[in-house]
């Protein structure tokens, strides 16, 4: 294992190219996921950020296979996770990599648990699907993985509706790392705690990232919350990624007028309050997104041609920083 | 749990009572004279007042009603006004049958009615789907009755595989069984369908996905025992359905059971015996909601922490 990790952490272990997923109902095609690109390299965490509506939930679940079908399917694109192509696996393929290779910790800690079955059942069932253990085996684990985030064995024959908020979150995490997978999604597991038990489950998540080395994508509109714990950064607006790259890099110099525009939005203590500029208008509307760049009708320093075509390729900002952007297609490089 | 049983124990004395109360009420107004019953029209008045006071019934109604509440509460039921026996024997001889259909009747419409309603769901908007729910239309919309005739004709009559009417052998057991259970195994399969379709939408099941679990497994081990809670309350409430329908289904098929006896025992004005055997029926209802609450608990510990 040591010495193959050195070469792996050079190759990326999650590689999406022009991944597309629509939802086709009766009123017509959301197009929730365009040309998607991102890629992931072991013990990274990516932060993975946009507005509401931008197809973020919907690019995890297609990572997972998951994707409500009908009405969504993936209609393009690669998955390449650790050299296959997950779009092409088998049903019971995808099965042996969902909670033992990826694992996901959904939006809402307080629905996310069964509520009939003690919370020690819950990360058990995980352990007995992908580890030769006995059930008994199993439990012990699981009670294990509840005191690495926190909950004393005592209470691991409780339900879920016996816990707070923070403490399901907990649980959940304890479920998705109890088979200690390699690539962990994490759908804003924090926007439904207050801000106290925020704090402290994003920190659990650090530290159980660094004991068990996973690579993460963090799902978040919070860009304090990248800045936190994240490497990477990918800014995703109508379902693709604009701008994506090193954390620093990218928040140093953003390049892309939505990222420009995101950062502007912030409020920051130490300027006057008068100076947020938030960007005008609203997502388009999935089902029925503008031609030319899907930003350009918000976008203050759009050209006329942005009307008529769309930015496909990225151009490389720095060696960890690329835009999708045609400003900077012509003067490869940018500025 | 034990507090809870015992309070709800103590909770059906009052139930009880109301039933009395009404019970006692509508054979007290219903006209028809049970004395002129027994003694035919060409009694004597002399013989007519006798008997009246004999009966009690010459008393106001408070009285009789509290004469006849005391005498409940020390199990005394009274003698039937026809056979002059013992009401309780009566009842006591009769009751099993009535209640070995209902208990069939609602085996045969949950072992039905679940299956079919999960598989429903699972299959939503299918053929299958819809097949059951027409069939499941045709079943809550069919009178009792008239499906009990039907069902003679074609599996007596015609085809013979059945006898028509009497309780003695299992063969005989069949089709009353099916008559009554058929329109309840038509509702509890619409519950178990609504209710599944909205759990296997819940997040919990996205989760137990994730974890790479199997989806008959999911539905199996995830999904039917938050659906079942609702449909439990429906069990419940279709067995007292089934002891009404177990009335008509018993005539239909000439069942010494206590459905039949309690018609004909209204016909004749036999006041004791119908007010005894509502009064039974009225407490084996209420054990089996207590039963639903129990087995409530049982499913959902979210309840079962409320009854601490
Ligand atoms: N099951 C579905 N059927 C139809 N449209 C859907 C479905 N799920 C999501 N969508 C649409 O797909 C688009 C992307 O949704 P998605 O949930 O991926 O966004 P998101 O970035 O996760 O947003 P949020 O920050 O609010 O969670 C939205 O326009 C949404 O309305
Ligand atoms: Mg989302």
């Amino acid at each position: 294992m040591p010495e193959n990790t050195a070469q792996a952490s050079n190759e990326a272990l999650l590689d999406i190219q022009d991944l597309s997923i629509h939802y086709i109902t009766e009123d017509g095609t959301v197009r929730a996921v365009n040309n998607l690109n991102l890629s992931l390299k072991r013990g990274e965490t990516i932060g993975l950020v946009g507005e509401t509506g931008a197809g973020k939930t919907t690019t995890a679940l297609g990572i997972m296979r998951l994707v409500p079908d009908p009405p969504g399917k993936i209609v393009g694109g690669r998955i390449n996770f650790a050299g296959e192509d997950l779009t092409q696996k088998s049903d019971a393929a995808m099965r042996n990599v969902r909670g033992k290779r990826i694992s996901m910790i959904f939006q809402d800690p307080m629905t996310s648990l069964n509520p009939v079955i003690p919370v020690r059942d819950q990360i058990a069932e995980v352990i007995l699907l992908h580890e030769k253990v006995s059930a008994a085996e199993a439990l012990a684990k699981a009670e294990e993985m509840l005191l690495k985030v926190g909950i004393r064995s005592e209470r691991a024959r409780e339900y879920p509706h016996q816990f707070s908020g923070g403490m399901r979150q907990r649980v959940v995490i304890a479920i998705a790392l109890a088979c200690n997978p390699e690539l962990l999604i994490s759908d804003e597991p924090t926007t439904a705690l207050d801000v106290t038990i925020q704090a402290q489950v994003l920190e659990l998540m650090k530290n159980l990232k660094r004991e068990f080395n996973t690579s993460m994508i963090m799902i978040t509109h919070d860009l304090g919350i990248v800045a936190d714990i994240c490497d990477k950064v990918a800014i995703m607006y109508a379902g693709s990624v604009v701008e994506i790259g090193d954390k620093y890099d990218l928040f140093r110099n953003p390049k892309h007028p939505y990222t420009i525009g995101l950062f502007n939005s912030l409020p920051d203590i130490e300027k006057d309050e008068d100076s947020l500029k938030p960007i005008k208008g609203f997502m388009p509307d999935p089902m029925d997104l503008p031609s030319g760049c899907p930003f350009h009708p918000r976008c203050d320093v759009a050209k006329p041609i942005c009307m008529q075509a769309a930015p496909s390729e990225y151009v490389n900002v720095s060696e960890n920083h690329r835009v999708k952007c045609l400003l900077f297609s012509d003067t490869t490089g940018g500025e | 749990m034990h507090k809870f049983i015992l309070k709800r124990l103590g909770m059906m004395l009052p139930v009880l009572v109301g039933v009395m109360f009404v019970i006692f009420t509508l054979t007290y107004i219903t006209p028809g004279d049970p004395v002129m019953m027994i003694l035919g029209d060409q009694a004597a008045q002399e013989d007519i007042v006798n008997l009246r006071a004999e009966l009690g019934l010459d008393q106001p109604f408070l009285v009789q009603f509290g004469m006849f509440v005391a005498n409940t509460m020390q199990f005394n039921f009274g003698t039937s006004f026809t056979t002059g026996r013992p009401v309780l024997e009566e009842i006591g001889f009769r009751f099993p049958t009535t209640m070995q259909l209902a208990a069939m009747s609602v085996v045969i419409s949950v072992l039905i009615g679940i299956p079919l309603g999960i598989l429903s769901a699972v299959k939503q908007y299918t053929i299958f789907d819809n097949g059951a729910t027409i069939i499941g239309l045709l079943g809550v919309s069919i009178p009792n009755f008239w499906l009990g005739m039907m069902l003679i004709i074609l599996f007596s009559v015609n085809l013979g595989w059945f006898p028509t009417t009497g309780f003695e052998t299992p063969m005989h057991w069949v089709l009353p069984s099916f008559t009554i259970g058929i329109s309840s195994a038509a509702i509890i399969m619409r519950m178990t369908r609504s209710s599944m379709l909205e759990v296997i939408r819940q997040d919990y099941i996205r989760t137990a996905r994730a974890k790479g679990q199997k989806e008959s497994k999911i539905i199996v081990s995830h999904a039917l025992k938050n659906a079942l809670i609702p449909v439990i309350t429906v069990v419940g409430l279709q067995f007292g359905l089934l002891l009404g329908g177990a009335i008509l289904t018993e005539t239909i098929y000439a069942i010494p059971g206590l459905g039949r006896f309690m018609v004909e025992s209204i016909q004749r004005r036999d006041y004791p015996i119908i007010q005894g055997g509502v009064l039974l029926l009225a407490l084996v209802f209420s054990f089996v909601n207590l039963l639903v609450d129990i087995l409530y608990a049982f499913v959902d510990p979210r309840i079962r922490s409320q009854y601490k």
